[in-house]
Parts: C-alpha cells; sequence; structure tokens
C-alpha cells in the first residue's frame, strides 16, 4: 500500500547547520499494517510525516502509494489517498464552519468539488450516522460552531473527519499529544475503533511507549533519520516498554534521552 | 454630527421647512447611492472577512470597473453589456492579485497595493484620460429610470403621501433605489448560496484554516484564486454602476474604497452580527447603507466640508472598531464590581454563605 525507498531528505545543506532528517529510509506497508512510530526528538519522524503526505519534498527517494508514484506530486493533490490528523486539535477542522460544514469539506476530500450544495438532506444523515460513532453527542449538534467543541471534541471530530472517506493511508501524528490522559484514553480508543472499521492502512507517530505498544500490528524506532528497530506481527505482542528501551541502548550504545519521561 | 442631527430633526422650529425637504432629498440619495456601493462591500467583505485577505487591490479595480463600462458605452455598446464586461475586469484583476500572492508568494498586502498601484496606470490606458463623462449617454441608470417612468409606480406614491399631505417629503423617483436594491440583495444571496457549496465551503475554509484545507485534497491556491477574483469582479460592477450613476468615470474615483468597504463591514457587523453567512451579508448591506447616511449627516456639519469625506470616513471606521470595545470592557468591568461586591459581603456573613453566592454566578 505504501512505499518508501530510499527517502534522503537534508535540511540548510552547506550551513554550519545542516541536517540529515532522513537518511535513506525504506519502509514498506501492507494493506491493513498499522504500524506505530516512535523515537526521540529531532529522529526524522515528523519528516517522514511530511513526506509521505507531500508537505515536503524528499531530495532523494520515491513515495508509492497504492501502487502510484507520488514522490512529485503536490500536496493536495496526494491528500486524495491520504487522510490526517494533526498533533494541534486546532489544526484539524475550520473553527467558524458548523460541524456538518466541516464534515462536507471533509466528504470532498476524495472527489473534486462541485457548485452543488455541500451539506444536503442525504449528506446530514450520512453525516449523523458517521458522528454516532464517536459517541460524544456531535450527531445532535450538527449546527454547532466548531469553534465551541473542546479540544477533545474537535480532535474526535478531526479523527472522524480524516478517515470516514476511507483513505488508502491514514496519517497520525502524535494526535494524542495534546489532549489531557483521560481525552487521550478517548482518543485512542476511537482511533482504534475506526481504524478496525474502516481498514485503515495507518501510520501513527507517538512520543508514548505504552501507546505505541496498545496500538498497531507493527512498530518501528527511529533514530537520526533512520529506523533502528522494527517489530513485525509476531514479535509485536510480545514487546514491552523496559525490551524496547534495552533495545535502544543495544543499538545505539546510549541511554534514550530523559527515556523515563517517553514512559508516561 | 450633532450640529446636523439636532438641525434635520430634533428642533424643527429652527430651520425652514425648506430646508428639511432638502435634508429628507439628500438622506434618500445616500440610502440609494448606499445600496450601489453595498455590492461593493460584499466584495471586501468576501477577501476581507471570508478570505481574510485585507485586498487593496479594491481602490484600483473599482475604477477599472467604471473605466470599462465607460468606455465601452462610449463607443456604443449597450449599458448592460457595458456593465458586465466591467465585472469580468475586475474578476481578472482579482485573480491577478491572487496569483502574484499565491504563485509569486508576495505578502497579501503588498501584492494588493502592487495591483492597485499597477491598476491606476491601467485605468489611465483605459480610458485615455483622467475623466470620461457620461452625462449624454445612455446609462443603465438612464435605461432603469425610463422604464420606471413607464410604470407610473412614482405617480401613484407621490399621489398616496400627498393625500396624507407629505407630498414634499419623498423623492421624485424611487426606480434607481427599488432596482439597485433588487441587484444588490440578489447578489447577497448568490453569494450566501455560493457559500453553501462545496467550493464556497472549501472557500471559507481556506480563511479558517489554511493546512486543514489542503489536507482535504483541495487546491488553496486556486481558492484563494478565485475568491479574489470574484471578490474584485463585484467591486468593478459597483464601480460601473457608480460612474453611470454620477454621470463620469474618473482615475480618482476609487481613492479609500477599501475603508468604504471595512467601514460597512464593520459597522454592519456592530449593528447586526454576523453569526451566521446570511446574517454577515445582509449586516454588509445594512452596514453600507448607514455608512451613507453618517456621512451625509457629518458632511451638514459647518465646520466639515466635502474634501473631509476620507477623514469622517477613517473617524467612522475608528470609532467602529472602538467603541463596541469599550463598551464590553466596561461589561465586564461592571460585572466584576458586582461580583466583588457580591463576595465580599458573602466573606463578611461567614464561610456558609460562599457556595450561595457562588450559584448566583
Amino acid at each position: 500500500m505504501l512505499q518508501l525507498e530510499q527517502i534522503y531528505k537534508v535540511f540548510y545543506e552547506g550551513t554550519p547547520d545542516e541536517k540529515i532528517a532522513l537518511n535513506q529510509l525504506y519502509l514498506h506497508m501492507k494493506p491493513g499494517d498499522f504500524v506505530t512510530v516512535i523515537g526521540s526528538n529531532g529522529a526524522g519522524k515528523s519528516t517522514l510525516m511530511n513526506i509521505i503526505s507531500g508537505n515536503i519534498f524528499p531530495d532523494y527517494g520515491t513515495v508509492n502509494i497504492n501502487g502510484t508514484n507520488m514522490t512529485a506530486m503536490s500536496e493536495h493533490k496526494r491528500a486524495r489517498k491520504i487522510g490526517r490528523v494533526f498533533q494541534n486539535p486546532l489544526a484539524g477542522t475550520a473553527p467558524t464552519m458548523t460541524i456538518e460544514e466541516n464534515l462536507a469539506l471533509a466528504y470532498n476530500r476524495t472527489k473534486p468539488r462541485t457548485l452543488q450544495f455541500g451539506v444536503t438532506k442525504k449528506r446530514r444523515d450520512f453525516f449523523r450516522e458517521q458522528l454516532e460513532i464517536l459517541h460524544l453527542g456531535l450527531e445532535n449538534r450538527l449546527q454547532a460552531k466548531v469553534g465551541l467543541l473542546s479540544g477533545g471534541e474537535r480532535q474526535a471530530l478531526s479523527l472522524l473527519m480524516a478517515t470516514f472517506t476511507k483513505p488508502d493511508i491514514l496519517l497520525l501524528d502524535e494526535h494524542t499529544a495534546a489532549l489531557d490522559p483521560a481525552r487521550a484514553d478517548l482518543i485512542t480508543k476511537l482511533t482504534k475503533e475506526i481504524v478496525e472499521k474502516f481498514q485503515l492502512t495507518t501510520l501513527m507517530v507517538t512520543h508514548n511507549m505504552q501507546q505505541a505498544l496498545d496500538l498497531g500490528n507493527r512498530l518501528i524506532m527511529m533514530d537520526k533519520g533512520q529506523i533502528i528497530f522494527q517489530a513485525n506481527e509476531t514479535e509485536k505482542p510480545n514487546l514491552t516498554v523496559e525490551k524496547l528501551l534495552a533495545e535502544f541502548q543495544r543499538i545505539r550504545g546510549e541511554a534514550l534521552l530523559s527515556d523515563r519521561s517517553l514512559l508516561a | 454630527m450633532n450640529v446636523a442631527e439636532s438641525r434635520c430633526s430634533h428642533s424643527p422650529l429652527t430651520i425652514g421647512p425648506q430646508e428639511e425637504i432638502y435634508m429628507f432629498t439628500a438622506l434618500f440619495g445616500s440610502v440609494e447611492v448606499g445600496v450601489i456601493y453595498a455590492i461593493m462591500a460584499l466584495g471586501v467583505y468576501l477577501s476581507f472577512r471570508i478570505l481574510d485577505f485585507p485586498d487593496l487591490t479594491v481602490d484600483g479595480s473599482f475604477v477599472t470597473g467604471g473605466a470599462t463600462a465607460a468606455v465601452l458605452i462610449i463607443s456604443g455598446v449597450n449599458p448592460f453589456l457595458a456593465t458586465i464586461a466591467a465585472l469580468a475586469a475586475g474578476f481578472l484583476a482579482g485573480c491577478v492579485t491572487g496569483i502574484l500572492h499565491t504563485k509569486g508568494k508576495i505578502n497579501p498586502l503588498l501584492s494588493g497595493i502592487l495591483m492597485m498601484i499597477a491598476l491606476y496606470s491601467i485605468n489611465l490606458r483605459i480610458m485615455d484620460k483622467p475623466n470620461v463623462p457620461l452625462l449624454s449617454e445612455e446609462t443603465v441608470i438612464t435605461k432603469i429610470a425610463s422604464w420606471w417612468q413607464g410604470i407610473g409606480f412614482d405617480s401613484m406614491m407621490q399621489s398616496l403621501f400627498t393625500s396624507i399631505g407629505l407630498g414634499d417629503y419623498i423623492p421624485s423617483t424611487w426606480g434607481i433605489f427599488i432596482v439597485m436594491f433588487i441587484i444588490a440583495f440578489a447578489i447577497k444571496k448568490m453569494v450566501d448560496l455560493f457559500l453553501k457549496t462545496e467550493i464556497g465551503l472549501s472557500l471559507r475554509a481556506v480563511g479558517d484554516n489554511d493546512g486543514m484545507v489542503r489536507s482535504f485534497s483541495a487546491n488553496t491556491d486556486w481558492l484563494k484564486v478565485l475568491g479574489l477574483g470574484i471578490s474584485n469582479a463585484l467591486v468593478a460592477f459597483s464601480g460601473a454602476l457608480v460612474a453611470q450613476y454620477n454621470g463620469f468615470s474618473d482615475v480618482g474615483m476609487g481613492i479609500g474604497m477599501i475603508i468604504i468597504g471595512l467601514a460597512s463591514v464593520i459597522i454592519g457587523e456592530a449593528v447586526i452580527g454576523n453569526a451566521t453567512i446570511v446574517r454577515a451579508t445582509l449586516a454588509v448591506l445594512v452596514g453600507a447603507i448607514l455608512y451613507r447616511l453618517i456621512v451625509t449627516l457629518a458632511l451638514r456639519a459647518d465646520f466639515l466640508e466635502t474634501g473631509d469625506m476620507k477623514l469622517i470616513t477613517a473617524v467612522i471606521v475608528i470609532f467602529a472598531l472602538v467603541v463596541p470595545k469599550l463598551i464590553d470592557k466596561q461589561k465586564a468591568g461592571a460585572r466584576k464590581k458586582k461580583r466583588a461586591a457580591q463576595l465580599d459581603s458573602a466573606k463578611l456573613n461567614g464561610g456558609d454563605q460562599v457556595a450561595a453566592a457562588r450559584t448566583d454566578l
């Protein structure tokens, strides 16, 4: 479903700040794979996400999604195949528009926009049905402005908006990091349910090792722009946070910086 | 303004009836003009509020509209067609600003200013001279007026009001006002409907959350170009009508137009609010008319001259921006005082009362 071949990306090339963000990275995902990505700050996780979504382009290497080479395709064009949820709950929705208008906007992700009305009676029923998945009562507040929702509600809505049109790839960029523990648990639970329901191929970045272990069927650990450790379907269920930390230490010969904070 | 107000209505004993009649005519005239400028204000609303793009192209594209229509009318083109051509010219001007911003990566304010300056010369080229008179030409306005005359509505109103003794106070013709009001209202309605379509929704989201729209596969560059095009098309359309209404197109008639547009948007929002799109566009219409009324009343003051109009506009906008905030602040201050008083008394009466006082909040 997703193939990254020898992705290389360097920032500030030729200056003293030169930084190789991704160093010849390979990643293959089968349909239905749910890969969690962990790694310390600066490991290249966000660059990886941005290269897949087309926010930035690699200096070398190719990005294939569902058999199409998308390396040079612009962000909005490849967004037809990609659903995204951002870290900031405010980033995934339009605050001055209503819940149903936001959903209508997301509904058009896979097809060209026309002069038809965005919200029709038929679509409204469909949106209501989809919102019920969240169990937040948002289905009764279709006309409410999204700016009035709490951070947790907005993130749940963002998650639904990114997924209900069944993208080929779902990218989750630390999408629970800005929420309080209770809301983060809720979003984690919803993520699990929705990914299973729609059978989505998912790539999730997280700083929370426990979350990385709880979700998904594969796990990768990144450091200095490379994947330094992988756990496949059969290995992942046996992993623990302690094992992961020990693995990192073995490979890099150093303790993960502030590793205890990652246990949270 | 106070002087003007007291003159026109509050102390009728001090002025003659003739002056009062003159005042009514002037006020009606300002409403009439306000309706035409409301179309321009709707354009400014689209760029300023919907796209969150302070587009100074407006000062130039307003004249482009007037110039295009005037030159075409003089060369014998049907005035209605000429006005539509003005709309298209404005659309193009707006698109260029949009391309400067999205493809040239120029700051929004600067791309508008650049286009405004460029249009000044382009407008001179279109007109070939600084001023094109239309007084002896057949225009949209004269066509509407003569068509209206045939209906007989004016004479009916005249006899109606004369019978109740107010015959002197009504305008000699309602035609321009009514037709322009219908046009402005129809455009408002079209803007309302457009902003509910799939394209319209993504346009609104661009001003709200640019990155999010791109993640839902909308081409934000193209949407901005389209939005600025539509905005400036409305501005140029209004410019074409104003030129025909005034009987001339002048290269300087667009100066400060963006501020007049903003004044209309802001006054309207202060009075009507902007909770929904339907309401916000209505607010723009009302704001444009109110703005004209305020300026007309202000110009009645003895110490103000026509040349002070831009200054008056600036002051109106400053007031409309500052006063609502001051009122809010004062209300918040009053609430705070009330709460402090409540909590103070609760403290005196002992701890038991605190919870009771809280429920009042």
